[in-house]
């Protein structure tokens, strides 16, 4: 009953004292979020002798870089009150595509270029169809996510394309120890180009939703689009850069899977576009649009990928793996609005 | 009295495509069209139908429900390790089975959707992952075979009756059940107020989330049926089976013009949905194309059927006030006119 708009009045209370900075951060989901890494961390270090090794926690972290970058442009598409659940039929198209270029001999640039391109032009069709024509996202992405993968299935049929160059490797499989400017300072040769990919994309997503008016406005028209539009805001183009976003970003992560795993068949990252939604709501961001922050999402992607790195170490199949993301993705949705009712009976 | 029209049209429109995808089919393959291929087609299409429905009942209630392939998972791979484990239980007793099972994992979305008040995307996008993964742990990745299964279980579904089996008639059979419940009794009204205006549907004495409670109960029943009559069509029972199945249900939905913003659609839409896509899915190999363009050609589908079903769901007037910011005077000319 407490999804009926008018079921009862909200009252607001008001509160005799400010919370001080410090308490909020103590409060909060990120806060959270962070305990049950470090708790993770320590579990799991206690379970295998393995994990504490540098290079299998290098290895690990491919479990979620490529599905983090895509979740980070998830994250202002779920707040902005849309979403896009063709992430994972976008990586097939773009990583056919690029395989397509790597038959005729194409290089690893012009590869990288047509893999984003293709990122682009998928989400730019997805804009089209929900701010542009006004469709439901929800309905839009998963007809999309049958067509983009559809196009892929058409293309490659039962087959599989490999022989990508070989300077392609780098970007899924590359150290960043392999440039020369990198500093050989002691633990960073186990950094991957995957990595620091993560950690530079979370800091641009998070400077672009923090910091900027456009971060601004994704709030406000998640938070109510209605006043949005009637401040100003074009509600619709900045839906529309917000899918173009997420598009680019698969793209990126297509690049980086395909470069990774070096051959594409149509079924390359199928099922990701729920980790990425599981990882995105898992950070906190609010699955009815509106509130959230990259800060969460950062560490919702290290809190799965330890997760999934822990139980892999203690040889548990990957399907059971899935049981966990499920129940992880209902029990973060289920537990706020559990505690906030027993707070307001209370 | 207008929506009413145009739903109409809309069904005849859609029977009308099917019959011409039919003819121009039948045009390339001449034994496309005959009465058997045809039943036969129906007969594939049974399983797809009777998912629909029961999605095309939560989709009403402005609901979604992405378990039901998992759920179809889940109980034929049980049904099938209890006819392998014990091959004397009758088999009316394994169908009841089913759908209690089948019943109990939707009644555990709908809880969650009713009580908690978690959106039911997410609700049943994580049992989704979680009863494909529990049906692995039932089985342990284990196949249920063909020898290991009773011939009762696997070949009554296959017993011909006036030309068409009995899958078929069970699909014939659901449709006017579920016909019956949702135009004749409370329950059926329930399911639309709730979905066109839940708050004039609360005004009107109905409980909202416990009708989308049973909406997901009903998904969940009919997702169980499903689950033996799959096993017993295919003969096998694995982990995987019907992987993705839940987005056809929820194409045939679409197609069928079941709004999905809750309150609009008919049986016969979902119905002629779902036959649209059995149509095409059997047409594809007789007219020589590769069953590989089957995702991208129901893909395409979707978007022009959500495009066609926005021009009808405008007619609501519902976006007035956007309109009127764009432009106001001649919008007020407009709300004057109407």
């Amino acid at each position: 009953m407490s999804t009926m708009p008018l079921d009862k009045p909200t009252v607001r209370r008001i509160p005799d004292k400010l919370s001080t900075p410090a308490a909020r951060l103590l409060g909060s989901w990120e806060s959270l979020l962070a305990a049950v890494a470090i708790a993770i961390f320590f579990a799991n270090s206690l379970a295998s002798p393995h994990f504490l090794d540098p290079w299998n926690l290098s290895d690990a972290t491919y479990n979620f870089t490529e599905k983090a970058m895509i979740a980070f442009a998830m994250t202002l598409l779920i707040i902005s009150g849309e979403i896009d659940l063709s992430v994972a039929a976008i990586i097939a198209l773009a990583s056919t595509a690029m395989g397509a270029a790597a038959q005729m001999g194409f290089g690893a640039p012009a590869l990288v270029g047509i893999g984003l391109g293709a990122g682009l032009l998928c989400g730019a069709f997805n804009g089209l169809l929900v701010a542009r024509i006004g469709l439901p996202s929800i309905v839009v992405t998963i007809g999309t996510m049958s067509l983009f993968r559809g196009i892929a299935q058409i293309v490659l049929g039962d087959k599989a394309y490999g022989g990508y160059p070989a300077d392609f490797a780098w970007f899924g499989q590359g150290y960043m120890s392999d440039l020369s400017w990198w500093p050989s300072w002691p633990g960073f040769e186990v950094v991957t180009f995957e990595m620091v990919a993560f950690l530079v994309f979370a800091i641009l997503f998070g400077v672009l939703l923090h910091m900027t008016a456009f971060g601004r406005r994704i709030y406000a028209i998640g938070n109510n689009a209605f006043a949005a539009e009637f401040s100003g805001i074009p509600v619709r183009r900045t839906k529309f850069v917000l899918f173009l976003l997420t598009g680019l970003m698969s793209g990126v992560a297509a690049v980086c899977l395909t470069s990774r795993l070096g051959s594409t068949r149509h079924s390359i990252a199928a099922g990701w576009e729920l980790e990425i939604i599981t990882m995105t709501v898992l950070g906190g961001v609010s699955i009815l649009g509106g509130s959230g922050s990259i800060g969460g999402v950062v560490l919702a992607a290290v809190v799965m990928g330890l997760v999934t790195f822990g139980l892999g170490l203690l040889n548990v199949p990957g399907i059971v793996m899935s049981i966990f993301t499920g129940l992880l993705l209902i029990l973060v949705i289920a537990l706020p609005i559990v505690v906030r009712r027993l707070r307001a009976s209370s | 009295m207008m929506m009413s029209r145009i739903l109409k049209y809309r069904e005849l429109l859609l029977g009308a495509i099917i019959l011409a995808l039919i003819a121009a089919f039948s045009l390339r393959a001449p034994g496309f069209a005959t009465p058997r291929n045809l039943a036969g087609i129906f007969n594939d299409t049974s399983i797809l139908i009777i998912l629909a429905l029961g999605q095309m009942a939560v989709i009403l209630t402005k609901s979604i429900d992405l378990s039901v392939a998992a759920n179809l998972a889940f109980t034929g791979m049980a049904v099938a390790m209890l006819n392998a484990a014990y091959p004397g239980i009758p088999l009316p007793l394994l169908i009841g089975a089913a759908m209690a099972i089948g019943a109990v994992l939707g009644a555990v979305n709908g809880f969650m959707v009713w009580i908690i008040g978690i959106p039911p995307i997410v609700a049943t996008l994580g049992t989704l992952t979680i009863y494909r993964g529990l049906a692995f742990v039932l089985s342990g990745g284990a196949w249920v075979n063909q020898t290991q299964m009773t011939s009762a279980f696997l070949d009554t579904p296959r017993i011909p009756l006036l030309g068409l089996p009995l899958n078929g008639w069970t699909a014939l059979l659901v449709i006017a059940v579920i016909a019956v419940i949702f135009m004749r009794t409370g329950f059926g009204r329930a399911l639309y107020a709730s979905g066109g205006n839940p708050t004039a549907a609360l005004y009107a004495g109905i409980d909202v989330g416990r009708t989308r409670f049973f909406a997901f109960v009903l998904s969940g029943t009919l997702a169980g049926l499903c689950g033996y009559l799959w096993v017993a069509r295919y003969a096998v029972a694995y982990v995987d089976i019907a992987a993705g199945f839940e987005l056809d249900t929820v194409a045939a939905c679409v197609i069928g013009g079941i709004s999905t913003l809750g309150g609009i659609g008919s049986v016969a839409g979902a119905v002629l949905g779902a036959l649209f896509l059995g149509v095409i899915k059997n047409a594809l190999p007789v007219i020589d194309i590769s069953p590989f363009w089957q995702m991208a050609i129901s893909g395409l589908v979707i978007i022009i059927a959500v495009l066609f079903n926005a021009r009808q769901e405008r007619r609501k007037g519902r976006l007035i006030l956007r309109d009127a910011a764009r432009s106001p005077a001649p919008a007020a000319a407009e709300g004057a006119a109407a």
